[in-house]
């Protein structure tokens, strides 16, 4: 009895709030009108006894998907007052479409049963004791295990791709060079002074970090210098 | 007042998805409103594997209902994504506008 009127309760604020998706004005208005529709559709599958997927619902589509539908809608300065003048003109379509599908729906459940061989066909039939988190995850990770990875495999893509298409190089982002650090060579970094003692560096007319690009071939005394102070010149990379 | 069934499931899994087509057909300009519809869309799908999982005792229904999750999630990420850097391009989401591949 309590659980039918929650039923109730839940599928109307679920199909009032899909309808307010649909038809508000403002899509942040919708997207918030989603958040509602999940929550109402995840009290939906704890009624029908799926506790793990009604969590992760919450989790994965009020957390994640539906606050990034409220960032992208946030983010774009769109006009969508404009975005909202044919409405009148699709209507019309919209409501026949809906209302031929709504039919058809309606008489395959009119006319729909169970076969009673069904019972016999169940790939992996519930099994007692055991929560439904804990039978979901036994067969999760043996029967269905390439399903899943897959599954992996296709977050995988969606996050590389997302990444990359949204990726954009701006030319006041700093970022690394690999090719041109890898194909740096000691001569271009590390400049040999010959100091007489007692006298800084300054005393002798200083250097500069980083070196200025000489005309000169600068292994004039190149060649040994280097092994014997390269320690000295790590600390001016 | 009888005991909820899969009846009732059905029924309110199909009223979710003829107000997501009803969405897209709607909103054809907003590219957002249309994902969001996708969205309910596949929300029914999955109310309808977990009401049938419920009525057959049979778990593969929630499994699969995740694996429609997952996908889901993907594709909205996607989706974003290039109506992300189509606004970035064009300056526009109009649906109607997106000509670029001239296909």
């Amino acid at each position: 009895m309590i659980t039918a009127i929650l039923f109730y309760l839940f599928a109307a604020i679920l199909l009032g709030s899909a309808a307010m998706v649909v038809g508000s004005r403002n899509p942040v208005h919708s997207v918030l009108f989603l958040i509602l529709a999940f929550f109402n559709a995840a009290a939906l599958f704890l009624i029908a006894g799926a506790e793990f997927l009604a969590m992760i619902l919450v989790i994965v589509y009020v957390g994640a998907v539906a606050v990034l539908f409220l960032f992208v809608v946030m983010m774009l300065d769109v006009d969508f007052e404009d975005l909202r003048k044919g409405v009148q003109r699709y209507w019309i379509a919209g409501a026949t479409v809906g209302a031929v599908l709504f039919a058809e729906l309606a008489a395959v459940l009119g006319g729909w049963k169970l076969a009673p061989s069904a019972g016999q066909l169940r790939m992996s039939p519930v099994p007692s004791g055991v929560s439904n988190t804990v039978a979901l995850g036994r067969i999760l990770y043996t029967d269905y295990v390439f399903l899943f990875q897959t599954a992996g495999l296709i977050l995988m893509v969606a996050m590389i791709g997302a990444i990359v298409l949204t990726l954009r190089d701006r030319k006041t982002s700093r970022h690394q060079n690999i090719r041109t650090q890898t194909e740096r060579s000691v001569s271009e970094t590390l400049q040999m002074m010959s100091l007489s003692i007692g006298a800084g560096t300054t005393a002798s007319g200083g250097y500069l970090r980083p070196k200025e690009p000489e005309p000169e071939p600068a292994d004039a005394h190149g060649g040994h210098g280097h092994d014997d102070h390269g320690g000295h010149g790590h600390g001016h990379h | 007042m009888m005991a909820i069934g899969l009846g009732h499931y059905l029924v309110v899994s199909a009223i979710l998805l003829v107000l997501g087509i009803f969405g897209i057909f709607l909103n054809r300009k907003n590219v957002i409103v249309i994902l969001m519809s996708i969205e309910l869309i596949l929300l029914a799908v999955n109310l309808n594997f977990v009401a049938f999982s419920a009525a057959l005792n049979d778990l593969a229904g929630q499994i699969m209902a995740m694996f429609v999750l997952t996908v889901a999630a993907a594709e909205a990420a996607i989706g974003l994504a290039i109506v992300v850097i189509y606004f970035r391009n064009r300056g526009s989401i109009q649906v109607e506008d997106v000509n670029l591949m001239k296909g």
